[in-house]
This record gives C-alpha cells, structure tokens and sequence, in this order.
C-alpha cells in the first residue's frame, strides 16, 4: 500500500504542510483531510514542502485544484516548494506553473508571503 | 493477485479494481521496465501513464466497485515498450473526453481530466478499444529507438 503523510508546522500566519512518500489515487483523500482542516480553520496562507515526496499522479495535482480557488477567494495562497525535478516535471507538464508560484526553498515561499503584508 | 511470465518479453499482473493496489502496479511496471536498458525518466512516464489508465478505470469504468478485474501486460522489445490494460467494466467512449485547453481548464478550477492528458504528454500512442459489455481496452506505447 502506497505510504503517504502530511505534517504541518505553523509559522505565524503561514502554514508549513509537509508531504512524505507517494500521492496517488488511493491517498489524495488524505491531502484532502488535510487542506479541509486548514482551510475550516481559517488558515488560508500556506506553503507545501515537497522535499519528501517521491510520487504525484494526477489525483494528486487535483487536489491542489479542488482547494485552491476558495482559499485565493479570503485572500490567502498555495505556495509550492522544494520539489525534486521528477515531480516538477510533472507539475510543468500540466501547465501549473502558470497557476501557482513554485520555490526552490520553503524560506522563499514563505518571504514571498510575508512580502506581500 | 497474480503474476505471471508468458514469454521471455511479455509481463502479466492481475488486480481487483481498488486503488490501494495502484502501489502494486508501479512496483510491477517499475521491475518489468528495469530489464529494459532506458533512462530513468522514460520508466517513470511509463509507469506514471499505467497509473493514471488504472486509476480511470477504477473511477470510471467500475465506478469504485472495489471487485472489478484489471489485466495489465506489458510487452517489450527493443523498439518500444507497449502496456495493455483491459477492464471488465463500464465502456468508455474517448472521443467523449476532449483533450484540454489547459489555461481554459484551469479558468475553470476543473480537477478531473488531468490523467488521459498525462497520459497522451507522457506516452507515443494512446489507443482505446471498447467492446460494450465484454472488455474496454487501454494500449500505451513507448517508443525507445530515439531515446536508448
């Protein structure tokens, strides 16, 4: 069964989510879990590290779709980071990079936040 | 589950329709394509593409029915790697499916419909036959004479 987790550090406003193994069909729900938890929170600036993440197919990529309107709408943002160039690679090749900022850092993202106030 | 070596370059696995076993696929397309001498990246698009043709089946043609058969095999040669994935559930017309425009698409906030467009970006041929009531049929093909 594939392995997948979330972990999430709070950093002032900004939530750190940090994900770990492969993100298929079988665990985007648990993405999901995640990102519903923030957002019923109210915590809607967030960055996700992907330094841990070996795998992403398109269940995964949807995710980020699903959330990503309603979380902009109060002013908030999904900050990409740290991704290895296999799962870049991916990303691009949907065209997301022209939806989402993608950073090298998890410290970039973050000042790209706190720029922003 | 069940796995099996028909010939010397032909690979066969056998699953129940649940996405807890995409796990096995990838592990499966993984060792077959190893025996292959290519780069890592194609091997990776390859088994990227049968995860996305095995999660569409278990969406769509079994609608989540976690008892659903789905036969994966993988024939490969010096030329080209092809992977055939045949279900047992509801057909399924392609030409039902446009290919996105992805900015439109993203316009949209759209979350399904990402996978058959991977799946056309990462491979050479993506063919579908359907026979309603019998089988629907998935061939991914990838060429290696230009990349090995």
């Amino acid at each position: 069964m594939a392995e997948f987790s979330t972990s999430i550090k709070d950093q002032g406003n900004i939530n750190i989510v940090y994900l770990k193994g492969f993100l298929d069909a079988h665990t985007a729900p648990s993405l999901e879990n995640t990102f519903s938890g923030l957002v019923d929170k109210g915590r809607y600036q967030i960055v996700v590290n992907f330094k841990d993440l070996a795998y992403i197919s398109s269940a995964g990529l949807g995710v980020f779709m699903a959330f990503i309107e309603k979380i902009r709408e109060n002013n908030g943002d999904i900050k990409l980071s740290s991704m290895s160039d296999k799962v870049f690679n991916i990303f691009d090749l949907l065209g997301f990079p022209l939806l989402y900022e993608i950073f090298k850092t998890e410290e970039e993202a973050v000042k790209k936040f706190n720029e922003i106030k | 589950m069940r796995t099996s070596k028909t010939k010397s370059k032909q690979k066969q696995l056998l699953i129940k329709s649940r996405t807890e076993n995409l796990t096995t696929v990838r592990e499966f397309v993984s060792l077959a394509v190893e025996e292959v001498n290519i780069p890592q990246d194609i091997a990776g698009d390859i088994v990227l593409a049968v995860d996305e043709a095995c999660t569409n089946i278990i969406k769509h043609a079994y609608k989540f029915f976690p008892d659903g058969d789905i036969t994966i095999q993988l024939k490969y040669s010096e030329k080209n790697i092809k992977v055939k994935i045949t279900d047992h559930g509801a057909s399924f017309s392609p030409e039902s499916v446009p290919t996105p425009d992805l900015k439109k698409y993203f316009e949209e906030k759209r979350v399904g419909g990402l996978g058959m467009y991977l799946m056309k970006s990462l491979m050479d041929e993506v063919h579908y036959k359907s026979v309603p009531g019998k089988y629907n049929q998935v061939l991914l093909t990838k060429k290696l004479n230009s990349t090995n």
